[in-house]
């Protein structure tokens, strides 16, 4: 079950809508936060606040590529693949997480940790290469850089 | 030499504060308007500045506003196209995380014209960290009567939501925008009908992009025809400049428009980087053409002047290359980027980018051959004008652009075969 705080955070957010299934989203990323997934229970409590059914809270939910079905970890490292990160020196960071980490982009350290993504243009192409550990940016990367940061994460 | 309109507050203490907005002529433009202006004046001092569209495409403004059906009873929408996802664009992020409340002050404006009382920020969901910033500044709007009801003491009544969105390029798409603020998979809609007739919840709505809605204050304050005047006659005003790769300060730069490209590059940037040649420039974001050295020569940035030199203005985001850059590199990392991002729904999209993506793949590993080149070239006008929405235009130009003004990066990965013949 989902809080109170939750729940009336939920509330103020549908109130915003003059059609609640425009919540949907916002509603997702709230329960997401939550439970660092969205679970069926997650995607069950969301399909009942915006009166849908859960069948259309999946469909929707699968179409982003910010929502996840398992456990993320507790550090989702989120790499810039795209052109100007790329012409930057991306690989690089790539290669460098992958051998700190012992993952590939996709996969989650055992201890659940660390969640390794490569994704695609976040908007900070002028301060390239760069991630996103959770919803943080950390940009101007070197692989030195880089060990500072992990090195700094509880 | 760069302009500070759009960007003058930035690095101001508490620059995102109202205070330090209203110290600094903040909400000036929207009293103005409520005091001096009807809705139709206010569409045609836009139309006067040749504002166009910063996101891309660069519609007329003015023209677009006017498109909304005054005698509708539907309510009317403003809507923030904050997305921001297109490849070398990172402008609408310091706009909104540096100087919210002009965003605000904009799209209040814009309601006031097009008689809308209610509008959303649609922000991509990656940007989550700007969501506070720009609600806090919605609040304090609302505080000291900039939104809401009676809006500084007229009777006009307009208020603001953000809306993060949740990873999707497409989403930067208007109508495709559209269905995911409205809660669904982020598939565009065909046009016609436009948003300006039936846009969110089939009612009348506006989008503009983050830099547009940011530039309608200044309008209002110093007038169209001074906006109009910092740019060329067709494209007014200035626009923001990302400048990303090898250059040596990269950085959204605000500048003119008619600027002269070379000119950002040498002066503003400081050059290219580590002392080497430039070898192409993509100026417009990822899905514009790409130039050549040459073609960048005597090019300016305003929408005529980049057609004339080759290419578009596009989204504003110049991704430039030096010489040691492999074109057929650059573009297979693009082509994997619309790959991931085609949103599936029309089949040639959703396949033909799927396809080209699999050819870049094989040459890149060095297994390509003459006739898999023949491929993509067949490949790309079955996509272009064939997909539901431009998507397919923007990855198929980056690649036909590419191959044909830097064909030895593309051919010297492949092996020579006989050509197998076309139906």
């Amino acid at each position: 079950m989902f809080s109170e705080a939750l729940d009336k955070k939920a509330n103020e957010i549908i109130a915003r809508y003059p059609v609640k299934r425009s919540a949907l989203l916002p509603l997702l990323h709230l329960v997401q936060n939550e439970e660092n997934q969205i679970t069926k229970e997650g995607m069950r409590y969301v399909a009942k606040k915006v009166g849908v059914e859960m069948n259309d809270v999946f469909e929707v939910l699968t179409f982003y590529t910010m929502y996840f079905t398992e456990p993320i970890g507790t550090h989702h490292i989120q790499l810039c693949r795209t052109i100007s990160c790329y012409l930057r020196g991306a690989e690089e960071i790539r290669e460098h997480l992958e051998k700190r980490l012992g993952i590939k982009p996709g996969q989650r350290t055992a201890d659940g940790r660390f969640r390794l993504s490569e994704v695609e243009c976040l908007g900070s192409c002028c301060t390239a290469p760069m991630f996103q550990i959770n919803f943080d940016y950390h940009e101007n990367l070197t692989p030195e850089k880089v060990d500072q940061i992990l090195d700094s994460l509880p | 030499m760069e302009l500070k309109i759009l960007t003058k507050r930035f690095g101001l203490p508490n620059s995102t504060s109202i205070e330090t907005y209203l110290a600094h002529e903040g909400y000036q433009g929207l009293q103005k308007t409520l005091k001096e202006f009807t809705p139709d004046q206010v569409i045609d001092e836009v139309k006067k500045s040749a504002l166009r569209g910063r996101g891309g495409a660069g519609f007329p403004t003015g023209l677009k506003w006017s498109f909304v059906p005054k005698q509708s009873p539907k309510p009317k929408y403003v809507v923030c196209n904050a997305d921001e996802s297109e490849p070398g664009t990172c402008k609408d992020r310091p706009l909104m995380e540096y100087d919210p409340h002009q965003l605000v002050e904009g799209m209040a404006i814009a309601g006031y014209a097009l008689g809308s009382k209610r509008g959303y920020i649609y922000i991509r969901g990656e940007y989550m960290y700007i969501v506070p910033i720009l609600e806090k500044a919605i609040d304090e709007a609302r505080a000291k009567g900039y939104l809401g009801k009676n809006i500084c003491g007229s009777d006009f009544e307009f208020d603001l939501f953000v809306h993060p969105g949740a990873g999707a390029y497409i989403c930067g798409e208007e109508t495709a925008l559209l269905n995911s603020l409205e809660g669904l998979r982020g598939h565009p809609r065909i046009k016609p009908p436009f948003p300006a007739v039936a846009g969110l919840y089939g009612c009348p709505t506006v989008v503009n992009n983050v830099e547009t809605f940011t530039a309608v204050p200044h309008i209002i304050m110093k007038g169209g025809d001074w906006y109009r005047g910092l740019g060329t006659e067709k494209s007014g005003g200035s626009k923001m400049f990302s400048v990303s790769g090898h250059v040596n300060k990269p950085g959204n730069y605000e500048v003119p428009m008619g600027y002269p490209l070379m000119q950002l590059i040498n002066e503003e940037c400081g050059g290219v980087w580590k002392g080497r040649k430039l070898k192409a420039v993509i100026p417009g974001g990822s899905s514009v053409y790409i130039m050549t050295a040459q073609e960048c020569e005597n090019a300016t940035l305003d929408y005529e002047g980049m057609v004339k030199a080759g290419s578009s203005v596009g989204s504003g985001g110049v991704i430039v290359m030096d010489e040691t850059t492999d074109i057929f590199e650059t573009t297979y990392n693009l082509i994997h980027f619309y790959n991931h991002e085609s949103c599936g729904w029309c089949t040639p999209c959703r396949e033909g980018t799927d396809w080209l993506h699999k050819l870049f793949k094989k040459i890149h590993r060095g297994e390509g051959t003459t006739e898999d080149l023949r491929m993509i070239e067949r490949l790309c006008p079955n996509i272009e004008g064939r997909s539901h929405c431009p998507l397919g235009e923007a990855a198929v130009w980056p690649i036909t652009s590419a191959m044909k003004k830097f064909p030895e990066d593309f051919r010297r990965r492949v092996r020579e075969v006989e050509p197998v013949a076309a139906d």
